[in-house]
């Protein structure tokens, strides 16, 4: 019984740090958001006071936080699908034994390991008007001149993009480790069977690859309302809003506004999107994802 | 940065987390200091030189500068430390902070440190357009530091190309278009290859706009700051002016023009007039493979640009001993000779006239003479725009200038609505 005790003591010593880091960097600044949405900003006259559902109201009536949130949507549906695909298609094409299979795979890493602002930057000057690279690939095939940051058409696709090159090659790296893992005795079966490179991707390799999937899945979903810096760097959030997401939007409200209880509001909000969002995936979704 | 300038700031960070009564206890007084670097250059070199000299001169008083990032990141820091109790004793942060600093009861007024009348003649000897943003309820909250205004920059050669005088910038609203029509080149396709002009709209695009508002004789907002004045018939003519270059005369790149790529386009000699800071003087005269020249805001019923750039701020929960130590610092800094090194090390303008008479400014222009523009657009200068919950207030009125420049509103529609939302977030204020 002394001995249990004490196992138990050394196990919760254990889990202490941890834990402490969980509560004061995570749960306990999502409580204390949850609360201060029900209050009023506090001035230096004025202490913050309980206001009820004031600020939910507001964030009703507010048509910058409906365009972040359209925004958002957008992007998302633009970069998930795109950027998981992508990862498949180049995981599978370096899995095979290419010449120089070393260096694409590094070259579709890269993205993954430059810092955010640098690459942010460089795609500044990749989308400049005239003499920009993008411009000049157009240009050579007679195309007219965009100014593709700065139009409400093409400023969030334009985004959407670096997202999707720089996503794609994070993913690749579980994709490949995924498809190493795979054995290759059904490889080779399929080979005598006679099936198509088509059919054994089609029918074992992307089914055994989906757990991978979902776990993928995941993260392009976080990622997608987590996206700030390219934002900072490359429009912030201009024109007239068309490239505010919500995390930048909430940036904006509580450290340019300093309106910290309306902040507060937003990120209650974000927060309750982001645990649907894995509510659906990890009761929904993993419950289906087996090997037929 | 190396390893004793980091050592310096981990040590001066220190120092700033030290309890101000165990600092008091020493006999030296600290003097903790937030500044942001906006600008190129050896900004960090240059500030702590200019501590260690007024240490030199004051063995009683330490001061510490810390970097604290942009201007955004630096009222950020200062902000939060204030919350948390114990903000720097001096910072240097936009003149448009002033009125969010009030509201924040963060900073307190240099009146009760004007004792003598030497004090009095030092107050009053700053150019009055930098003012404007430092003074608001017959009070001064900021002294002038790293001020700037909108310049025109030209490029001689490209004038030369077109027929144009390379020594004669526009004037006038009309020539500035007559101008750019010139200067715009297309390929047999029709394509752009060369603008005419370029006003850069991302940002801060309120700022540069406010040139073309004031030119046409309308000012943004009173100087109690708790009114604008978005829907005025001349800001909607000045917004008009500026949508009709790109839209109408098709002089002017289409859409939303990028603030940090726009002194490259510059110097790639694909457009050849530029509105920009005099900040970027420096960076244009190190990188620009062409003469060029500065010149003031063409003029549309009347010359005027917006003044820019930062104030000193003195904190209200500094000690007596602390804030006396800062106005002591503040005073030594803004000396004429000082203000001058700083204007010819930087590039921003010396902030009072009595500067520009100084031995080093005169040989500085002598070899440099576009220095001396941002100077003499001062008289007709203005106050940069700023309000109560000014971030906020401003976004109102960038929205709608980008909404009009990207095609979505009219400018008068786009004003009308800037004005409507300004409106809501200012009524509690009045």
């Amino acid at each position: 019984m002394n001995n249990r005790a004490t196992a138990t003591v050394h196990g919760w010593l254990l889990l202490l740090p941890a834990m402490a880091c969980l509560v004061i960097f995570t749960h306990w600044p999502a409580v204390a958001s949850f609360i201060e949405s029900f209050h009023s900003t506090p001035k230096a006259r004025r202490p913050a006071r309980f206001v009820g559902l004031d600020n939910y109201e507001q964030l009703l009536a507010d048509p910058i936080f409906w365009k972040a949130m359209s925004n958002n949507l957008w992007f998302a549906l633009g970069t998930i699908p795109a950027s998981i695909a992508l990862a498949l298609l180049m995981a599978v094409w370096v899995n095979d034994k290419i010449v120089g299979r070393t260096w694409v795979r590094m070259a579709f890493f890269t993205p993954t390991i430059l810092p955010m602002i640098a690459v942010a930057n460089i795609w500044l000057f990749f989308f400049t008007p005239q003499y920009g690279l993008l411009e000049q690939i157009v240009g050579f095939f007679g195309g007219r001149s965009t100014n593709w940051l700065g139009s409400q058409d093409t400023a969030l696709s334009a985004i959407t993009i670096v997202a999707i090159w720089k996503e794609a090659g994070f993913f690749m790296i579980f994709y490949l480790a995924a498809l190493q893992a795979l054995p290759p005795s059904l490889g080779e079966a399929a080979a005598i069977e006679g099936a198509s490179r088509w059919t054994y991707f089609r029918r074992i390799q992307f089914p055994l690859l989906m757990p991978t999937t979902l776990f993928v899945l995941i993260n392009a979903v976080i990622n997608a309302f987590r996206m700030i810096d390219h934002i900072f760097v490359m429009t912030r959030g201009g024109p007239d809003n068309a490239t505010t997401l919500l995390l930048f939007y909430i940036y904006q409200v509580g450290f340019s506004f300093w309106d910290t209880a309306y902040a507060a509001t937003l990120t209650c909000v974000l927060l309750a999107l982001l645990a649907l969002v894995a509510f659906v995936q990890y009761g929904f979704l993993e419950r289906r994802t087996h090997y037929r | 940065m190396d390893r004793r300038e980091f050592m310096g700031g981990a040590t001066a960070l220190a120092g700033s987390l030290a309890l101000p009564g165990i600092a008091g206890a020493q006999a030296a007084t600290e003097i903790a200091f937030f500044y942001p670097v906006a600008v190129g250059g050896p900004i960090t070199k240059l500030i702590d030189a200019y501590a260690a000299g007024f240490e030199k001169e004051n063995p009683s008083i330490k001061v510490k500068p810390i970097y604290a990032g942009t201007y955004q990141e630096t009222i950020v820091k200062a902000l939060t430390a204030h919350k948390s109790g114990t903000p720097p004793v001096l910072s240097v942060l936009l003149s448009t902070d002033m009125f969010t600093l009030i509201d924040e009861e963060a900073v307190v007024p240099f009146d009760s440190f004007i004792k003598t009348d030497d004090d009095k003649k030092w107050l009053g000897s700053f150019f009055p357009g930098f003012m404007e943003n430092s003074q608001t309820g017959g009070k001064t909250w900021g002294i002038p530091f790293q001020r700037s205004t909108v310049v025109l920059y030209w490029n001689k050669e490209l004038f030369k190309e077109a027929g144009l005088d390379p020594e004669k910038p526009p004037k006038t609203w009309a020539e500035q278009l007559e101008f750019a029509q010139k200067l715009t080149k297309r390929d047999v396709s029709g394509n752009v290859t060369q603008w005419g002009i370029q006003i850069p709209s991302s940002g801060f695009p309120y700022w540069l706009f406010q040139g073309l508002s004031t030119q046409a004789g309308a000012i943004l907002t009173n100087p109690a700051g708790d009114k604008t004045d978005y829907a005025n018939p001349g800001v909607v003519e000045a917004l008009q002016y500026w949508v009709d270059l790109a839209q109408k005369h098709k002089v002017h790149p289409p859409g939303i023009v990028e603030w940090g790529t726009t002194p490259k386009d510059f110097f790639e000699r694909k457009v050849a007039m530029m509105w920009t800071t005099t900040g970027n003087l420096t960076n244009v005269r190190a990188n620009a493979k062409f003469p060029f020249g500065v010149a003031v805001l063409p003029a549309g019923k009347k010359p005027g640009s917006p003044t820019g750039g930062g104030n000193f701020y003195l904190s209200k929960k500094a000690t007596p001993a602390e804030q006396e130590a800062a106005f002591k610092f503040v005073r030594w800094i803004t000396t004429p000779e000082r203000a001058a090194q700083w204007s010819a090390e930087t590039g921003y303008v010396a902030v009072t006239p009595a500067a520009y008479e100084t031995e080093a400014m005169k040989k500085y222009v002598a070899d440099f003479p576009q220095a001396l523009v941002a100077r003499d657009q001062l008289p007709t200068a203005v106050a940069e725009l700023s309000t109560h919950e000014n971030q906020r207030v401003t976004k109102a009125l960038n929205d709608g200038l980008q909404a009009a420049l990207t095609g979505t509103k009219t400018p008068q529609k786009a004003m009308e609505d800037a004005q409507a939302e300004a409106e809501r977030i200012l009524k509690p204020y009045r």
